[in-house]
C-alpha cells in the first residue's frame, strides 16, 4: 500500500463489528498498523473510531452480545486475534490500553504501575522494582513521584494520573499499545506532557491512536485514518491526509465544514 | 532501538506456551470462583427449601380444615389456630389503616412538599434510623406508651398500632422512590393547566407511582404478619381462647368497634406458644403453623416482587 | 392570590366570588400540606417516643441499680429471690451469637456479593435477587424452629454434648438469616465502581476474578465494610430465634456450646411472665432495651456514614 520498506505489525481485513443491540458499528474495515509508527484514527463522533481500537485488545468481549466479523491480523506470528480459538486475556498481555479518561486504581502509584506484572503472577520483589521504575521513566513520571511511590494514585493530578496508567500499560512490555482520546481530559500543558511522551514511545512500541483532535493527528501521528459512519474513508501517510486527501469528504471535516 | 524491539516482543511470544499455561491456570480460578459464589448463594436458598420442607413435613398431620376452626386447647391434637388467624386478620387490619394513610402521607409530603433544609432533614435521618431499629425496641415502645400511658392494654388496636409504626420506614421509603421515579415534565404538565399543589400530587402523583406504594405496603404487611417480638414483648403471651368481638353487627350502624380492645393472639404467637413447650406433641401445631404463615408471607413478597417487576417493565418515561 | 390581604376582604364581605373561591383554595391546601407535615413528623415523634420511654423507665431501673453493678456485675438474675442485676451475661450472649452469625453471613455474603456483581449473568442476577429479598421476608420465627428443631439435632449428631438450647445453632441460622443483607449491600457498592476501572484492569490482561479481587473489592471497601456494619446491628437486635434456640438461660460465657441467654431474649422471657408494671423487673427490660438500642443506633450511624463515603467517591 502506502508503504513497503516499513514492516507491518498489525492489520485489519475486512472488519465488521456489531453491538449486542444489533447496530453495525464497523462496515468492512481494512486497514494495515506499521511497526514502530502512530497511527492515528479520526472522523466525527460516533463513527466507530473507539470502536475499532476497542477490537484490538477485545474489550467489546466484556459486554455479551457483541460480535466481531472478520480479521485482525498480528505480525509476525500472523495470529488472527480475532479468531474464537486466541484467548482474548492473551492478546490483551500483547496489546495494551490508555483510556479517554485516566482510570487509574485505588493503590498506591507503585502497586498501579505493578499491576500489569501482579497479574502475570511476577513475585520477585527486585524484578517488580526494576520493571515498575522502568516504566515510570518510560512515561516521564519517574522523577515526580519517585519519592512517594507509596501514596494512593488518586492523589496525583490529571496529568500525571494518564502518564500513571501509560506506565501501567508500559511495564509489561506490550507490542502494540492502544490511546483511545488519551488528552481529551487533560489540559494544555498535560497534553503537549502525553504528545511529546507518545513520540519517544514510538521507538520501543507500535500506537495505534484515536483523537478527536486533528492538530493532535497532524502533529504526532505517521499515518491517519478518516473515519464516517463505520466505514474507512480514506487512509494515508499523515502528511497527504492534511495536505492532498484524495476525498472530498475527507477534505472537509479536516478543513472543519463539517463534523 | 531495533533491538530493544525484537526483545521486548519476545516477551509473550516467546514464551508462549508458559503464557498460555498461566492463562489456563488463571482461568481455572475464575471457574473456581464463580461456582464457590454460587453455592453461597445457594445457601440461604437451600435453607429456606429445608426448611420450609421441615415445617410441611413435621406440620404434615394438622394440615385439615379442622386446624383452622378450633380454639387452642391444652389437649395438642384437638388445639387449632382459629383465634389465631383471626386475631391477625384484624391486627393487620389496624396495621393497614396506620401504616399506610400514614406512610404514604409522609412520603409524598417529603418528595412534594418538604424544603430542602434542616428540617427534611431531621425527618429523613429519623426515617432512615427507625428502619434499622431491631423490632423488639418497638414492642418496648408499645409497652411503655401504648399499654400503660395510653391504657390501651393488651389490645388488637394496640398490637396493631405497633406494627404500623413497626412499617411505617418501608412504606414511607418505597412511596418515595416510587413518587422520584416520575419526570418533573408531568408535573409541569399540570401545573401549566391551572391545577393547584394538591391537585397535583392527589390526580398525578399519587396515582402513576400507586404500583410502587402497593408494593411497598405489601411488603410491609407481610412483614408485620410475621412480627413475633414485639408482640410478645406488649405481654399478648396467654392463652386466648375466645373470639373478639364481630366488627359487624347485623343492627345499625353495622360497624362495631369493641374488637379493637379486644384480647388477642396472632398466628407468630400461637407457633412461639407451641414450640416453647416441652411436650412435642405441641412442636407438630407449630410446625403447621410456621408452614402456614410462610406460604403467606411467601406469596405476599412474590407478588410485591412480581409487581415491581412489572412496573419497571411497564414503564418507561 | 394575595393570601394575607385576604381575610380583611372577608370581614368586610365585599369579597368578590372569584376571590373567595381562591381564598378556600387555598385554605385547603395549606390544611392537606400541614396534615402531610404531621404525617411526616410521626417519624420523629417514633424516635423521640422510643428515646423517652427507654429512659424514663430506664431512670427509675437507674435509681435502685447503681451504672457500675450494672455494667460490671458478672451476675444477671432478676427474677430471682436474690436478685442480681449485671448486664455483661446478656451482652456475653448476644456478642457470641452476633460473632457466629456473622462468622457465617460475612464470607458467604461478600462471596456472593462479588459473584453477583462480577460473575453473574444479567438473567442468573435478575432470577438470584428476588429469592434473596425472599428469604428478607420469612418471618424469624420459623428460623427459630429450623434452629431448635432442625439445625440443633443435626448439630447434636456431630458434637453429642451439646445441650438442646445452645448458641451455635442460634448463631448459624441467624447467620444464614443476614447473608441477604450484607449480599445486598456489598453488591450495591460493587457495582457503583465505575466500569473504566475494571475496563482499566482487563486491558492489562486480568481475568475476572484478579479484577473483583484485586480492583473492584479494594475499590468498594467502604461499602463492603458498611455492610459488615449493619450486618451487626441486625445480629445484635435479631430476637426470636435467639429467644427459641440459645435458651433464656443469662449465662457469663462466650462458649457457642453453652446455651445463653442474649438481651433480646431476656426481654421476650420477662415479657412472657406476669412483672407487675413499674416493679425493677419490670424496668431492668428497658434498661436492657436501652442497651439494644444505643449499641443498634451506633452501628447504624457507623454504618450509615461509611456508606455515604462510598457514594460520594464516584
Amino acid at each position: 500500500m502506502v508503504n513497503t520498506q516499513t514492516p507491518l505489525k498489525a492489520e485489519s481485513k475486512d472488519l465488521n463489528f456489531f453491538y449486542a443491540s444489533g447496530h453495525q458499528a464497523l462496515k468492512s474495515v481494512s486497514m494495515p498498523i506499521y511497526e514502530n509508527k502512530i497511527t492515528a484514527l479520526i472522523g466525527p463522533s460516533g463513527c466507530g473510531k473507539s470502536t475499532y481500537l476497542r477490537c484490538f485488545n477485545r474489550m467489546h468481549d466484556l459486554y455479551p452480545g457483541n460480535k466481531y466479523e472478520g480479521q485482525i491480523i498480528m505480525h509476525p506470528d500472523n495470529t488472527n486475534i480475532l479468531e474464537h480459538g486466541v484467548d482474548a486475556i492473551e492478546v490483551r498481555m500483547r496489546i495494551s490500553m490508555v483510556f479517554q479518561k485516566p482510570n487509574p486504581f485505588p493503590k498506591s502509584i507503585f502497586e498501579n504501575v505493578a499491576y500489569g506484572l501482579r497479574v502475570r503472577g511476577e513475585t520477585n520483589k527486585r524484578t517488580v522494582a526494576d520493571k515498575v521504575e522502568e516504566a515510570l521513566k518510560g512515561a516521564a513520571l519517574w522523577n515526580e513521584v519517585k519519592d512517594r511511590q507509596q501514596d494512593l494514585a488518586f492523589n496525583l493530578s490529571g496529568g500525571q494520573q494518564q502518564r500513571l496508567c501509560i506506565a501501567r500499560a508500559l511495564a509489561t512490555d506490550p507490542e502494540i499499545m492502544l490511546f483511545d482520546e488519551p488528552t481529551s481530559a487533560l489540559d494544555p500543558i498535560a497534553t503537549a506532557n502525553i504528545e511529546e511522551l507518545m513520540s519517544e514511545l514510538r521507538h520501543k512500541l507500535t500506537i495505534l491512536v484515536v483523537t478527536h483532535n486533528m492538530q493532535q493527528a497532524a502533529r504526532i501521528s505517521d499515518y491517519t485514518a478518516y473515519m464516517y459512519l463505520g466505514e474507512m474513508m480514506e487512509y494515508g501517510d499523515t502528511d497527504t491526509i492534511f495536505t492532498r486527501p484524495a476525498r472530498k469528504e475527507t477534505e472537509d471535516y479536516i478543513t472543519g465544514k463539517f463534523g | 532501538m531495533a533491538v530493544q524491539t525484537t526483545q521486548t516482543q519476545a516477551s509473550v511470544l516467546n514464551n508462549l506456551d508458559a503464557v498460555r499455561a498461566m492463562i489456563r491456570r488463571h482461568k481455572r480460578n475464575d471457574i473456581l470462583f464463580a461456582a464457590v459464589g454460587l453455592i453461597a448463594l445457594m445457601i440461604g436458598l437451600l435453607t429456606l427449601l429445608t426448611l420450609f420442607i421441615q415445617l410441611v413435613s413435621d406440620g404434615y398431620p394438622r394440615f385439615n380444615l379442622q386446624f383452622f376452626s378450633d380454639f387452642p386447647s391444652r389437649r395438642p391434637g384437638s388445639a387449632g389456630i382459629l383465634t389465631a388467624w383471626v386475631g391477625s386478620l384484624l391486627v393487620m387490619l389496624v396495621t393497614f389503616f396506620t401504616a399506610v394513610p400514614v406512610g404514604v402521607g409522609a412520603g409524598v409530603y417529603l418528595e412534594e412538599y418538604a424544603p430542602k433544609n434542616l428540617f427534611s432533614d431531621l425527618i429523613e435521618i429519623n426515617v432512615s434510623n427507625l428502619a434499622g431499629v431491631p423490632s423488639i425496641i418497638y414492642g418496648l415502645l408499645a409497652l411503655g406508651l401504648f399499654v400503660y400511658g395510653l391504657g390501651l392494654g393488651q389490645s388488637i388496636l394496640t398490637a396493631g398500632l405497633t406494627l404500623g409504626l413497626l412499617i411505617l420506614p418501608v412504606v414511607i421509603v418505597s412511596t418515595r422512590e416510587a413518587i422520584r421515579g416520575i419526570p418533573v415534565a408531568i408535573r409541569e404538565a399540570a401545573y401549566a393547566v391551572g391545577a393547584t399543589k394538591w391537585q397535583v400530587v392527589s390526580d398525578h402523583i399519587v396515582k402513576y407511582s400507586q404500583g410502587g406504594i402497593l408494593t411497598g405496603i405489601i411488603i410491609g404487611m407481610s412483614r408485620a404478619i410475621g412480627e413475633t417480638a414485639p408482640i410478645i414483648t406488649i405481654g399478648a403471651l396467654t392463652f386466648i381462647a375466645f373470639l373478639p368481638p364481630s366488627p359487624i353487627s347485623d343492627v345499625a350502624p353495622y360497624l362495631n368497634f369493641e374488637w379493637l380492645s379486644s384480647g388477642f393472639t396472632v398466628l407468630p404467637i400461637q407457633m412461639f406458644n407451641w414450640l416453647s413447650r416441652p411436650d412435642h406433641a405441641f412442636h407438630i401445631n407449630a410446625a403447621a403453623t410456621g408452614a402456614i404463615i410462610i406460604v403467606v408471607t411467601l406469596l405476599m413478597n412474590g407478588t410485591a416482587i412480581y409487581l415491581r417487576y412489572k412496573i419497571r417493565k411497564n414503564i418507561k418515561w | 392570590m394575595n393570601t394575607t390581604t385576604m381575610p380583611n376582604e372577608l370581614i368586610n364581605l365585599t369579597i368578590s366570588p372569584r376571590l373567595a373561591k381562591n381564598l378556600r383554595r387555598n385554605i385547603k391546601e395549606r390544611l392537606i400540606e400541614f396534615i402531610l407535615m404531621l404525617a411526616a413528623l410521626s417519624a420523629v415523634f417514633t424516635t423521640f417516643a422510643i428515646v423517652a420511654i427507654l429512659l424514663y423507665e430506664s431512670f427509675g431501673f437507674f435509681k435502685a441499680i447503681s451504672l457500675v453493678e450494672f455494667f460490671t456485675g458478672k451476675e444477671w438474675t432478676p427474677l430471682f429471690e436474690d436478685a442480681h442485676y449485671g448486664i455483661m451475661p446478656l451482652i456475653s450472649g448476644t456478642l457470641t451469637t452476633s460473632a457466629i452469625a456473622l462468622a457465617v453471613a460475612v464470607p458467604v455474603g461478600t462471596i456472593g456479593a462479588i459473584y453477583l456483581s462480577e460473575f453473574a449473568s444479567h438473567k442468573t442476577r435478575e432470577i438470584t435477587k428476588p429469592i434473596l429479598e425472599l428469604l428478607v421476608g420469612v418471618p424469624t420465627i420459623a428460623f427459630g424452629y429450623f434452629a431448635l428443631l432442625f439445625v440443633t439435632p443435626m448439630l447434636q449428631k456431630i458434637f453429642p454434648e451439646l445441650p438442646g438450647f445452645n448458641m451455635l445453632s442460634a448463631g448459624l441460622v441467624m447467620g444464614v438469616m443476614i447473608i441477604p443483607y450484607i449480599s445486598s449491600v456489598a453488591e450495591d457498592a460493587m457495582r457503583a465502581v465505575p466500569m473504566s476501572m475494571r475496563e482499566g484492569s482487563y486491558a492489562m490482561g486480568a481475568t475476572r476474578f484478579q479484577t473483583a479481587l484485586r480492583v473492584v473489592t479494594p475499590a468498594a471497601t467502604s461499602g463492603i465494610v458498611a455492610a459488615y456494619i449493619l450486618a451487626i446491628s441486625r445480629a445484635v437486635g435479631e430476637t426470636m430465634v435467639v429467644a427459641v434456640a440459645a435458651g433464656q438461660q443469662p449465662l457469663l460465657t462466650f462458649n457457642p456450646m453453652d446455651g445463653a441467654a442474649t438481651i433480646t431474649a431476656y426481654i421476650v422471657q420477662v415479657a412472657m411472665g406476669d412483672l407487675p408494671h413499674g416493679s425493677i423487673g419490670y424496668q431492668s427490660i428497658f434498661a436492657a432495651g436501652l442497651v439494644l438500642f444505643i449499641m443498634t443506633l451506633g452501628f447504624n450511624i457507623i454504618g450509615h456514614v461509611v456508606r455515604k463515603k462510598y457514594t460520594e467517591k464516584y
